[in-house]
């Protein structure tokens, strides 16, 4: 770790230990945020970084260790603390209030009164609208929030935070549930800020984004400070290997295997949309044994809906989909699973685990019919073996599968998850966004899993909105756009600017047929 | 209670020693009621006594299992004190009047023959509760909150509010022998208590070892994860309330066996006692966790608190002061166990590393 010219810092903490009974999530880290600049942090799941900005944040205190604003030593005991000090925070997963507008949220908990009148309701609308303006979101401040889509929900997010005149503005993943264009405003929003000589604290997984953005970069692991950089002075590269100690950008190409015959085909799957339009638009397509194939696309482009309508979630959408050339006729999940598709859900908390069962129980979940004794009795013992077996071919770390699933870090709940569809013996593996909210460490190893079943004669379908992901991982490449597909290409012939092209392509043209 | 072993064997994984007394919660509050009335209640621990007590218990502890699989889906069942009151006038209707045939005759039937037509009774009610909740998607609060009204309504209208006595069957009919269920014994237990023992194994069984059962804890963990599993989440909803019709449509039975009596007021408030035994059990009301050893644990509990408070002769305000006061007890005593639990486990998954 080399000196580097910290500039004019506004806020150090000085070697902050923090304990939770029994583990040390944070080692004597020192971190410094400057003044209009962009301070980005990035670490693997469970290095420390949200413990930090809890920290900062006034949700959590320190065990040991001081923190300093502008040469003063400050405690940070509460939330309302911190935002006295002028410090605003804008968490990964949303803290809005749905059933109130967006207004009413970006003045939650000071609202603007007049006297025994109580709530101003238009001064509010009129403030807010200022701000939505000002991060060009097109939002009308007296929206119902749940009645918006999650990107522009993260935007009144960061609204709120703006709204609060901070000095120093924490941001945990702001980009993850937003579209290109919504990143550019943001980046917009975050230099201006930065010229009014606003702190930025930056965390993402994405490193390109980091690199395009960041000033400052400290990487965090295992609850310590292992770099600490100028963001021009250092590469990608730079930032994987102090993230996990060598350079593990490996996509796992290497195997290579003959593809089979056609295991599912699609014929104009077609889900209207409830006010009017498709998210799916007659879309068909073919996979075949052994094959990835990968579909790239932005948000909202009909990605995930495409794959609930395979596994039977919708009740209104047309189309066939045929199994090694069977029409499928049941119209439910029960009985897709049982004809050999299994999907790996985009969001794993809502629709991939049950938390309160264990691991063990998740995994055999969608399975428990294989473990039958005269048709309802379960044995135990085959369960067991079975899950067992799972665990270690996706090479699960479970110290005990009776323990709750929650208990697992990111990237093994998803290899559970997977594990779950596994087991049900599937042809066809549908994942959406399989590497969503998981490390590069993780990542890698469930990208290395998916090679694997594609090498066991596995068709495998995933949707993803990463690149490089779909460049190297598939064999074929869809590109889905405003529900509809506009390009399946071979990977060899796939050119990313043409990718990227195809995936704004649904909102001008025509469909065509794939 | 062999079932109850299910709560005990969690906690050896955990070395807290207090953790653990946190889990056996129940059996500690079992044994602390048991201890304080042998000694302070005369004859508490007579035999007869005993019996007589388990007796009430029983009752709230049949439909207390049956609760227990409601809430574990997430839902809840207020109709099973109607469903009591209802299946009881049944089963006296029945014995005494009969059914009359549009053809002129007037069919009568055995006590097993009607134990079953009351048992299929209960289910069907039990059916619309998950019809109504599945296929209309009422909320399950005001979906049972509707059949307890309709369900009370038509038990006061089969005899317009009278009750229906002396249930003893007519010789010539074969329709003798209804007190068998509520006050006849085998081996010296009542067979209401063997019939409880065998619903209760029988439905821990289920939990355990029958897909369907490991689907209840599933569907009330995360609705749409079980779906996307395949799980058949109206199926299961559907058979959690038709099992709670059931439970109660038996409690209907041995209440008026045991009085020989069908009062159509009969059940009144049950539903409140069995939720209560199911939240005392360690069933938690957002879904997903509960134990049907702990929920029959609960079950008597409640039933020996009130039993050894009257004879104690404390007032019966005072027993409903202390009824309620233990029930938050529970809960609280509850949440800080999954507060320590998740402590414990974070610091498992801290040596993980």
């Amino acid at each position: 770790m080399t000196e580097i010219d910290d500039g004019d810092v506004i806020l150090e903490l000085k070697d902050i230990t923090k304990a939770y009974s029994g583990i040390v999530a944070l080692k004597k880290a020192n971190l410094k945020l400057r003044r209009g600049a962009v301070n980005v942090l990035v670490g693997e799941n469970g290095a420390g970084k949200s413990t930090m900005m809890r920290i900062i944040a006034g949700v959590e205190q320190p065990t040991i260790g001081e923190i300093w604003m502008e040469g003063e030593r400050i405690h940070l005991s509460s939330p309302a603390d911190a935002v006295r000090h002028g410090i605003g925070i804008v968490f990964q997963e949303l803290n809005l209030f749905g059933n109130m507008t967006v207004a009413e949220n970006i003045f939650a908990t000071r609202e603007i009164t007049r006297g025994v009148l109580g709530i101003d309701h238009k001064a509010q609308v009129e403030k807010a609208n200022a701000f939505l303006d000002r991060l060009e979101s097109g939002i009308s401040a007296e929206t119902l929030t749940e009645d918006l889509p999650i990107g522009q929900q993260q935007l009144v997010e960061i609204a709120r935070a703006v709204s609060l005149n901070t000095r120093i503005l924490i941001m945990d993943e702001p980009t993850s549930a937003l579209s290109a264009a919504e990143v550019d405003v943001l980046f917009r929003v975050i230099a201006e800020l930065k010229a009014q000589g606003v702190a930025i604290v930056y965390i993402s997984h994405r490193l390109e984004e980091l690199m395009r953005i960041g000033d400052y970069i400290t990487v965090l692991k295992d609850g310590q400070i292992t770099g600490h950089a100028l963001v021009k002075d250092i590469d990608t590269r730079w930032i994987v290997r102090s993230m996990i100690g060598s350079d593990a950008k490996d996509f796992a190409k290497e195997v290579d295997h003959e593809l089979g015959g056609e295991v599912i085909r699609l014929d104009n799957i077609t889900l209207p949309r409830s006010q009017g339009g498709y998210a799916v638009d007659h879309v068909s397509l073919s996979v075949r044994k052994g094959e990835i194939l990968g579909i790239y696309g932005l948000m909202g482009a009909g990605r995930s809906e495409l794959f609930e309508c395979i596994m039977g979630r919708h009740e209104h959408d047309t189309g066939k989909v045929f199994i090694d050339g069977q029409e499928l006729l049941e119209r439910d999940t029960t009985g897709r699973i049982e004809r050999g598709i299994a999907l790996i859900p985009e969001d794993r908390q809502r629709e991939g685990l049950v938390q309160c069962l264990s691991i063990a129980e998740n995994l055999s979940l969608a399975s428990l019919g294989q473990f039958l004794r005269f048709g309802f009795h379960i044995i135990t013992g085959k369960e067991k073996q079975a899950v067992a077996d799972a665990i270690r071919s996706l090479s699960i770390k479970a110290r005990n599968p009776d323990f709750e699933v929650t208990s697992m870090s990111g990237g093994n709940q998803q290899k559970v998850v997977i594990g779950k569809a596994l087991m049900t013996g599937p042809k066809v593996l549908l994942m959406d966004e399989p590497s969503r909210g998981i490390d590069v460490g993780a990542k890698a190893d469930v990208f290395r899993t998916m090679r694997r079943l594609a090498s066991e004669g596995l068709a495998i379908l995933f949707s993803t909105s990463d690149l490089e992901e779909v460049m190297a991982l598939s064999d074929r490449i869809a590109v889905m756009s405003n529900g509809r597909l506009v390009m399946v290409i071979d990977r060899n012939q796939a050119t990313e600017e043409a990718i990227v092209k195809a995936s704004a392509e649904g909102h001008t043209t025509k469909r065509m047929h794939a | 209670m062999t079932t109850a072993t299910q709560t005990a064997a969690g906690s050896a994984n955990s070395g807290s020693l207090l953790l653990t007394l946190m889990k056996l919660r129940t059996f500690i509050a079992l044994f602390a009621v048991i201890i304080f009335f042998s000694i302070f209640a005369p004859n508490f621990l007579s035999t007869a006594n005993m019996i007589l007590m388990s007796k009430h218990a029983t009752q709230n502890a049949f439909l207390a299992i049956g609760m227990t699989f409601v809430i574990i889906t997430g839902g809840i069942d207020l109709s099973v004190g109607s469903i009591v009151g209802l299946c009881g006038m049944i089963a006296g209707g029945l014995i005494i009047y009969g059914i009359d045939l549009p053809i002129g005759y007037t069919v009568y039937f055995n006590i097993l023959e009607v134990a079953v037509i009351v048992a299929v009774v209960g289910v069907l009610i039990g059916a619309v509760n998950g019809l109504l909740i599945t296929r209309l998607n009422v909320a399950p609060f005001i979906a049972t909150l509707g059949t307890l009204y309709v369900a009370r309504g038509a038990a006061l209208l089969y005899s317009d509010g009278q009750t229906l006595p002396n249930l003893v069957g007519r010789e010539d009919l074969g329709n003798q022998g209804f007190s068998y269920f509520g006050s006849g014994t085998i081996i010296g237990l009542p067979v209401s208590v063997w019939m409880l023992v065998i619903v209760a194994l029988g439905a821990a069984y289920f939990a355990r070892f029958v897909p369907l059962g490991r689907h209840i804890f599933a569907v009330g963990g995360n609705e749409r994860a079980a779906r996307m599993s395949g799980i058949r989440v109206s199926r299961v909803k559907m058979f959690v309330y038709m099992f709670s019709g059931f439970c109660a449509a038996l409690v209907g039975l041995i209440v008026s066996s045991e009085l020989m009596a069908s009062h159509p007021a009969t059940g009144t408030n049950l539903e409140l006692n069995a939720i209560a035994a199911a939240v005392l059990g360690g069933t938690s009301m957002s879904g997903g966790r509960g134990t049907i050893g702990g929920t029959i644990v609960g079950a008597f509990v409640i039933g020996i608190l009130s039993d050894g408070l009257v004879m104690m002769g404390v007032s019966s305000f005072w027993q409903m002061v202390i009824k309620g006061l233990v029930i938050i007890i529970a809960v609280v005593v509850d949440q800080a166990q999954r507060k320590m639990q998740a402590r414990v486990t974070l610091m498992q998954m801290a040596k993980q590393g």
